[in-house]
């Protein structure tokens, strides 16, 4: 007897990813998928449009991070104009848009870290659901959930300084920014009344980052051996290896830590990058071509990043990072749980970039943007919260979109979540006839481990109500469990 | 504000096709938050693990409008399971950004996106374009809330600005008259 579960959330009707698991009759698992099933058509719809439009249109993508699509869009138009990538811009025009971005991923590996993932930690991954959020740990540890929220708060804040508002923002523009921070901005966010100053989310950094390892040490099998699979790792790196989320070059490396693509700047990316489609899923499946469809795929997000790169050019979390590096005796990091650690390495290395750049005499200057020749073509690239994102467009002699073309990081990460997916329904479901709530629970951790929300292809925050749905092959329901 | 002698109102909410900026918007009332959840209790919603209404709701706040059938389904719901509904964002209201395809036949947004496009166009060489009984149905054109049924109330913005949220909660948890000020009502 063959058997297909279907896992897929909220009532079967709500939801944008879903998850089919086929059984055959000895209970091996025989298939397994993480379905995408969204589709938005940005590629064809932004066409027409004046490209100077694309950094406020396509970050209606996401509005978990939108400020990551707004910069990558401008970065690609920053080519178009003629400003060159990167150092091309003025340097308060940079540190602007730099600012801008760590606020970002500060706000957003907050929410993940407190909202999603410290439910979990705090109630463990069997609690009640009506307690399992972050509701639960509002009612249940105060403190936390305070500090959780003046964190996002901050972040948020110092995208409003710098973009104009917290979701969908104008303030990168091509060439540039339309605006700098005026000294009495930069004064509140550098020393802002207590809590709301980046001294104090430095300290609130690190202590999130205690928190986990504390959960580490005391959970170490789970968080070491859960979904664990080699992969190659893709980020984004500053020429001399240093952790850079807003610019630098493309880097991969292997499951051993060799580099199979360094230095490459990434105008080029058409050289390397390839996507397959299948049929089942919206969400593209992305390929490094020189080592095509099977073996080419990567991981890219917090854990791929600190695999990828050589050092963290901040003190603070440079010491977490050297540390984390001896848990695998610097060889690649291939323990899913990990992205937990890595984010919040990350997290206290925004809040250290955020001080440092507020108390740059540059973030208050005047001179805003530069233009050059005009170029018909252009890619911007940035390491969003949730990895490297790629956007690309031609434009024509009129100044319209002629061509759009989009990776998001979660379609990155698609092949690692499906075989993650794979890896738990093998652990878990082999053989079994009834299926259990740790069974759904093991799941849903894996997937949201590479991504809490699948942001931009699917759910977006809070956890993925799942159902089950254990059919024969005639397509008799046998079991089924909710939660 | 509420006493707390009156009950809680319940209140669900669902992203459609919508980016979840509408949701982002609503996190943005910072430590009101800690203060809406003693007002409120949350049924069905993204935020947590509660995957079918367990309760009928007094206030349903949708963001995002309707692109594919799923997305029809789960507004009928909402409304059948609530005794107000709320259009939050452009996207709830008008359609919003991805209502920018309803000008563009389907068929070429699906071409562009898995047969044109350089990541793709000499890499899909079955020129599959997704579809499978596991994937909803994309309909012809995405369509606002209120077209599909009938909606109570409307949050203008995109996102809508995290005050104006606020204020329309406290109004609609309260039963007090909303005011509108001038820096918290934009369109944009
Ligand atoms: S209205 Fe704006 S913020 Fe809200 S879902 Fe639509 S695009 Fe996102």
């Amino acid at each position: 007897m063959t058997r297909k579960i279907v896992i897929e959330p909220v009532t079967r009707v709500e939801g944008h990813g879903k998850v089919t698991i086929h059984l055959d009759d000895q209970g091996e698992v025989t298939q397994s998928r993480l379905h995408i099933v969204e589709f938005r058509g940005f590629e064809r719809f932004v066409q027409g449009r004046p490209y100077w439009e694309a950094p406020v249109l396509v970050q209606r993508l996401c509005g978990i991070c939108p400020v990551s699509h707004h910069l990558a869009a401008a970065k690609a138009a920053d080519v178009i104009v003629g400003a060159g990538t990167g150092r091309g811009l003025t340097p308060t025009a940079e540190k602007i848009r730099r600012l801008m971005h760590y606020g970002q991923i500060f706000q957003s590996h907050t929410l993940h870290f407190f909202h999603l993932a410290s439910p979990d930690l705090l109630f463990g991954y069997d609690a009640p659901p009506e307690q399992r959020n972050v509701v639960g740990v509002a009612l249940a540890n105060r403190a936390l959930a305070t500090q959780a929220v003046l964190m996002r708060k901050f972040g948020q804040e110092v995208i409003a300084a710098t973009a104009g508002k917290k979701i969908h923002g104008t303030g990168a523009i091509p060439g540039g920014v339309n605006k700098s921070l005026t000294p009495a901005e930069r004064d509140r966010l550098l020393h802002g009344p207590q809590p709301l100053n980046a001294g104090q989310m430095i300290v609130w950094a690190q202590g999130a980052l205690a928190f986990f390892k504390d959960y580490y040490r005391k959970n170490k099998a789970f968080i070491d051996g859960f979904s664990r699979f080699p992969s190659n790792h893709l980020s984004l790196v500053r020429p001399d290896g240093a952790l850079d989320l807003y610019h630098g070059v493309l880097r991969a490396v292997d499951a051993d830590g060799r580099k199979i693509l360094d230095d490459v700047d990434y105008q080029d990316y058409l050289q390397h990058i390839r996507e397959e489609v299948k049929s089942w899923s919206y969400m593209k499946f992305p390929y490094l071509l020189r080592l095509g469809k099977e073996d080419g795929w990567y991981r890219v997000g917090p854990l791929a990043r600190l695999t990828t790169v050589t050092f963290i050019p901040t003190p603070l979390a440079q010491q977490a990072f050297e540390e984390f590096k001896q848990a695998t005796g610097g060889k690649p990091n291939d323990m899913c749980m990990h992205t937990h650690w890595a984010r919040l390495i990350e997290t206290l290395h925004a809040a250290e970039t955020m001080r440092d750049l507020l108390s740059d005499p540059d973030i208050t200057g005047s001179e805003l943007t530069v233009k050059g020749q005009r170029q018909a073509e252009g890619v911007g690239v940035i390491e969003a919260p949730r990895g490297t994102l790629i956007h690309h467009f031609c434009v024509g002699a009129n100044d319209l979109i002629e061509m759009a073309n989009l990776i998001v990081s979660t379609t990155h990460n698609n092949e690692p979540m499906n075989r993650a997916v794979n890896h738990v329904a093998k652990t878990y479901m082999t053989g079994q006839k009834i299926i259990t709530e740790p069974m759904m629970n093991a799941v849903e951790v894996a997937i949201r481990a590479y991504d809490p929300c699948l942001s931009c292809a699917t759910h977006a925050y809070g956890r993925m109500p799942l159902e089950i749905s254990l059919y024969d092959d005639a397509g008799v329901l046998l079991d089924q469990k909710r939660k | 504000m509420a006493e707390n002698t009156m009950p809680k109102k319940i209140i669900a909410t669902t992203s459609l096709a919508g980016c979840f900026g509408c949701h982002m918007s609503l996190l943005d009332i910072d430590e009101r938050l800690l203060e809406l959840i003693e007002l409120v209790e949350f049924n069905k919603s993204p935020i947590n693990d509660i995957k079918e209404f367990t309760k009928e709701c007094d206030i349903g706040l949708i963001e995002g409008g309707c692109c594919n059938d799923e997305n029809v389904h789960t507004l009928i719901s909402f409304r059948q399971h609530c005794k107000v509904l709320v259009a939050v964002g452009e996207c709830a209201i008008m359609g919003g950004l991805p209502a920018l395809r309803n000008v563009i036949p389907l068929q070429e947004c699906l071409a562009e996106a898995y047969l044109h496009g350089p990541t793709v166009a000499d890499s899909n060489p079955q020129r599959i374009i997704p579809h499978d009984s596991d994937l909803p149905k994309i309909l012809d054109r995405v369509y606002p809330c209120h077209e599909v049924v009938k909606m109570d109330y409307f949050i203008p913005g995109c996102a809508p600005r995290a005050d104006l949220i606020w204020d329309a909660l406290v109004a609609l948890v309260t039963g007090q008259e909303l005011k509108l000020t001038y820096d918290t009502f934009k369109f944009d």
